[in-house]
């Protein structure tokens, strides 16, 4: 496998405007004799789908939901981060860029994210055009607020609903392409295989989800934009159809796959209230501004919190890092909350959460204040749990949120698959091992309106690409192995569900192997154990998996058996990426890994790199290899929160 | 937490040319704590052990902003709690021995394809038509050069936290897309980004809003009442205003 970054020479400020300038261009005329597929309709997907479609280039767009603007970045609450400087606090280019890197541990390519920076600021005006209602000054112009530990100003927001905000913004342009014919839209598609002819990613094979066709779909490039796997898990913060399929079956098909256990897991989640939980519900960060997280002194403590006194409540977070305090950043919250639940003191029926309480926060501030600032992030967390967080505190534990992790590109995003692009969440580009607040909007933004066309003109004026056709064998074949795999996963059904298992119960039981060995902390033991484990619920899937109903018509468990089966492939990778990285960096703690007063060590003598997977066949094992990582405009420092 | 026993009615039906019905189903030991969907999602469990077909239905964000997700709830688009969406809808609003019928959102322009799976791309549709601005990407101005007065930024942001579930068509008595369609409308009129195709939008989008056999706003006020969103009435008289003044002046 050849990992061929293809970053442009130059100092970094120049790589970007030297690499637009030396790249090839179609002419507008002969764009729309080029076809592209976009996989997906988030941020990612629907601003590359408009954006190649208003250039002239014929775009077929598809996403699983019934409309492209149900994609899972609508959930996104927060804001997105621009380097424009606004609020005169200091923020740059290369503030942000600094910023992003190291909140990432030193473990992106410095190109991308710099890049990156430097589009964000043409994000917010592409936005703005269209009329998203981003949140305002009284004197008109666009606020600003500091969100994830940021020293600056720089997240834009329309309320708690900015990536629904974005989306809708990008599904409006996406939308005129559609009407004016440039972008054809499939809905209820769900891509099983890209088809790869003489070298070259040149379409997809779909199942259509309300019909059961298999379809074959022909273009001159792909352009995967199909979001993270955080569904591993079974529970987690994403979208219930969220998945690692395009993206897996892409990997089999030759695309390296960087850094899939780079994992993000958030610290403000409402708890796990019962075995029926079907995802998790995300509390915004900001409430740690004001919250005091804490246990009982007591392990197995029963006692109501209002019942404990002062002095036998231990405030883990400013009592460890008193400098930061309940503010430490997102993995350090994440894995002390874990740490305390283990030694017992965890609160709540299922003993898995930590209060975060406000009465201090009221008691200073007044009751008016507070409800102001958090009033309705509180109403929704009643909405769901039945208590109220003016009167007691709130429960929170972290939950799986983010992959940093995904297809291998290069700066042009790029997979190792000649015409294959991977855009959003679904690469691994920008993040390192740790994404900072804010900046996966921006990312896909980025990406999807302002990289990808470059990219695409320049593969496309490189590249003489024969005419194919859905005939060929390729495409033939990729249609029969879809047909064979559904096939097979239906066999065992036709004597009925005696003795067998439900497509969640399996579900369940890989998410607690990944979230009990794979999780927030690390260790080899471990992880070898569960390497070991894994291989008996796969078979007990392929065997004993009970999937009612047919192929040829709207089959949801069919669906999800579909994804767990990908899931239970790509979860071995993300395991051995787990174990063969000895150190700990970004969102997880290598216990192996530790300095003397146990906080995460970094080693970047031994992996200074990004780990891309190979996928060798079925029997065989993947293959390890290196992208080595150099910095030239930073210097790697070890993070201290103490 | 407590727990209740339940008695469901739910429309099943194969797919669109098949004739459906009300299915009974008892359901024990549910918690309170529980969503709408994650009982469904028991229920379906239960079914499949069975060897029964689970019941289809639409949903993914599971925290009331996709849209996908919705069910008319004893008569009641997304349940009986108010401003909420059926995945945001909890069991403790149930009561021990309650009878809960539940059928997919109904109207002309809305085929049922399995039991409570809906096609409602007539909306997707209706923005296609023209709820949008028109601007290609790059090549834009500062964000700061189009200064908009909070307030009315503010205004702009009420109407476009729409998220397209169609509660408000299947509640309406004449089957009408007006909250929908008067929430785009309403959003880009109210901005200076949406100035320049205010008039053709407006008509763009009543036309399309028509073709697709949705009906017609006799203010029944039924969609505001069901709306997860609060999306305000007053956006539809903002449209009849848009317009009328467009059908007007462009004739
Ligand atoms: C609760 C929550 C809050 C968040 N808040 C923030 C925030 O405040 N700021 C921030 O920057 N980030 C935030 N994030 C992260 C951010 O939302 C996501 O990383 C980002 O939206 C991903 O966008 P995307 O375009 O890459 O993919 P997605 O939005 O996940 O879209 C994936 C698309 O691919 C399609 N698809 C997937 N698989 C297939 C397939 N096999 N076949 C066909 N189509 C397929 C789907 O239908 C969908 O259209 C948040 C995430 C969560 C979960
Ligand atoms: S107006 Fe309200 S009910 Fe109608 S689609 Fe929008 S959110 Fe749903
Ligand atoms: S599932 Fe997304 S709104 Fe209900």
């Amino acid at each position: 496998m050849e990992l061929n970054a293809r970053v442009p020479a130059g100092p970094l400020e120049k790589k970007w405007d030297n690499h637009r300038f030396s790249n090839k261009l179609v002419n507008p005329a002969n764009r729309r004799k080029y076809s592209a597929i976009v996989v997906g309709t988030g941020l990612a997907g629907a601003s590359a789908a408009a954006t190649l479609s208003e250039q002239g280039y014929q775009v077929k767009s598809f996403c699983i939901q019934d409309s492209p603007r149900r994609a899972h970045s609508i959930a996104a609450q927060g804001g997105i981060n621009a380097a424009k400087n606004y609020q005169n606090d200091g923020d740059s280019v290369f503030r942000l860029f600094y910023d992003t890197i190291k909140g990432g541990d030193f473990r992106s390519r410095e190109a991308n994210v710099y890049r990156l920076a430097q589009v964000s600021t043409e994000i917010i005006d592409q936005c703005v055009a269209q009329g998203v209602p981003f949140a305002r000054e009284y004197g008109g112009t666009l606020a600003n607020r500091s969100f994830g530990g940021a020293q600056v100003s720089r997240t834009f927001y329309a309320r708690g609903q900015t990536g629904q905000q974005l989306l809708l913004g990008a599904y409006g342009a996406l939308s005129r392409q559609i009407h004016a014919g440039g972008v054809e839209m499939f809905t209820r598609r769900e891509m099983m295989d890209v088809v790869v002819v003489d070298g070259r990613a040149r379409g997809i094979t779909t199942r259509n989800i309300m019909t059961g066709e298999i379809e074959s779909h022909v273009a001159d490039v792909v352009i995967l934009a199909t979001g993270g796997y955080g569904n591993v898990y079974f529970l987690s913060t994403n979208a219930m159809a969220s998945n690692v399929t395009a993206a897996w079956r892409a990997h089999k098909k030759g695309a390296g796959f960087a850094n899939p256990s780079f994992v993000q897991i958030h610290p403000t989640c409402i708890p796990v209230h019962g075995d029926y939980q079907s995802k998790l519900t995300l509390m915004s960060e900001s409430l740690r501004n004001d919250g005091r997280v804490w246990v009982p002194k007591k392990q197995g403590d029963k006692r109501l919190p209002a019942d404990i006194p002062e002095d036998e409540r231990d405030y883990y977070l400013e009592n460890k890092y008193p400098s930061f305090g309940n503010l430490v950043p997102r993995d350090v919250a994440s894995r002390n909350a874990k740490e305390q639940c283990d030694l017992g003191k965890g609160v709540g029926n299922t003993q898995l959460a930590v209060y975060l309480d406000f009465a201090e926060a009221i008691n200073r501030d007044g009751e008016a204040a507070i409800f102001k600032k958090y009033g309705n992030l509180f109403q929704m967390y009643e909405k769901i749990t039945d208590s109220n967080p003016m009167k007691e505190p709130m429960m929170i534990y972290p939950a799986v949120h983010y992959t940093m992790g995904g297809l291998w590109v290069d700066y042009d995003l790029m997979t190792n698959i000649p015409g294959l692009f991977a855009i959003g969440e679904c690469n691994f580009s920008d993040h390192g091992a740790n994404r900072l607040g804010a900046s996966a909007l921006m990312q896909g933004l980025a990406d999807g309106y302002f990289v990808i066309a470059t990219s695409i003109a320049h593969y496309l004026g490189t590249n003489k690409l024969e005419k194919v056709s859905e005939h060929e064998q390729d495409f033939i074949d990729s249609r029969r192995v879809v047909e064979d795999r559904i096939a097979k996963l239906l066999k065992n059904s036709a004597g009925g569900p005696a003795g067998k298992f439900t497509v969640d119960e399996i579900h369940k039981e890989l998410g607690k192997l990944m979230w009990d060995n794979c999780g927030m902390a690390r260790n080899k033991e471990d992880l070898e154990k569960a390497l070991k484990e894994l291989p008996a619920i796969k078979q007990k899937f392929w065997d004993y998996v009970y999937i009612p109903g047919d192929t040829k018509e709207i089959n949801q468990s069919l669906e999800r058996a579909g994804r767990l089966a990908d899931f239970l492939e790509f979860a071995e990778i993300m395991i051995r990426d787990a174990l063969t990285r000895g150190e700990s960096c970004g969102c997880h703690l290598r216990e192996e890994s530790q300095t003397e007063d146990n906080e995460a060590k970094r080693d970047d003598e031994n992996y200074s790199h990004v780990s891309v997977w190979e996928y060798a066949g079925q029997q065989e094992e993947p293959k390890l290899h290196i992208e080595p990582l150099s910095f030239e405009n930073v210097t790697p420092s070890q993070r201290s929160y103490k | 937490m407590s727990s209740i026993n339940l008695t469901l009615k739910i429309w099943r039906q194969q797919n669109s040319d098949a004739l459906g019905q009300l299915e009974t189903y008892t359901l024990d030991a549910i918690h309170t704590d529980m969503s709408f969907l994650e009982m469904l999602d028991v229920l379906n469990e239960k079914l499949t052990k069975e060897g029964q077909d689970p019941v289809a239905f639409d949903h993914d964000c599971r925290e009331g902003i996709c849209g996908m997700c919705g069910a008319i709830i004893d008569g009641v688009a997304h349940g009986p709690e108010k401003e909420v969406t059926l995945c945001q809808l909890h069991m403790r609003h149930f009561k021990d021995g309650d009878t809960i019928v539940i059928e997919p959102f109904r109207s002309r322009a809305y085929p049922v394809k399995r039991d409570l799976l809906i096609d409602r791309s007539a909306l997707d549709r209706i923005i296609q038509s023209g709820g949008y601005v028109s601007v290609n990407t790059g090549g834009t101005v500062d964000g700061n050069s189009i200064p908009i007065p909070s307030q009315q930024s503010e205004l702009a942001m009420d109407a476009a936290a729409c998220i397209g579930c169609g509660a408000c068509v299947a509640s309406c008595p004449n089957g009408a897309a007006m909250l929908f369609t008067s929430a785009k409308v309403s959003q880009l009129a109210l901005l200076p980004q949406g100035q320049v195709e205010r008039k053709q939008r407006a008509l763009a989008m009543v036309e399309q809003m028509d073709k697709e056999g949705f009906g017609n706003c006799t203010n029944a006020k039924e969609c505001e009442a069901v709306c997860p969103k609060g999306i305000s009435i007053r956006n539809i008289a903002r449209l009849n205003k848009e317009y009328l003044f467009a059908a007007m002046t462009e004739g």
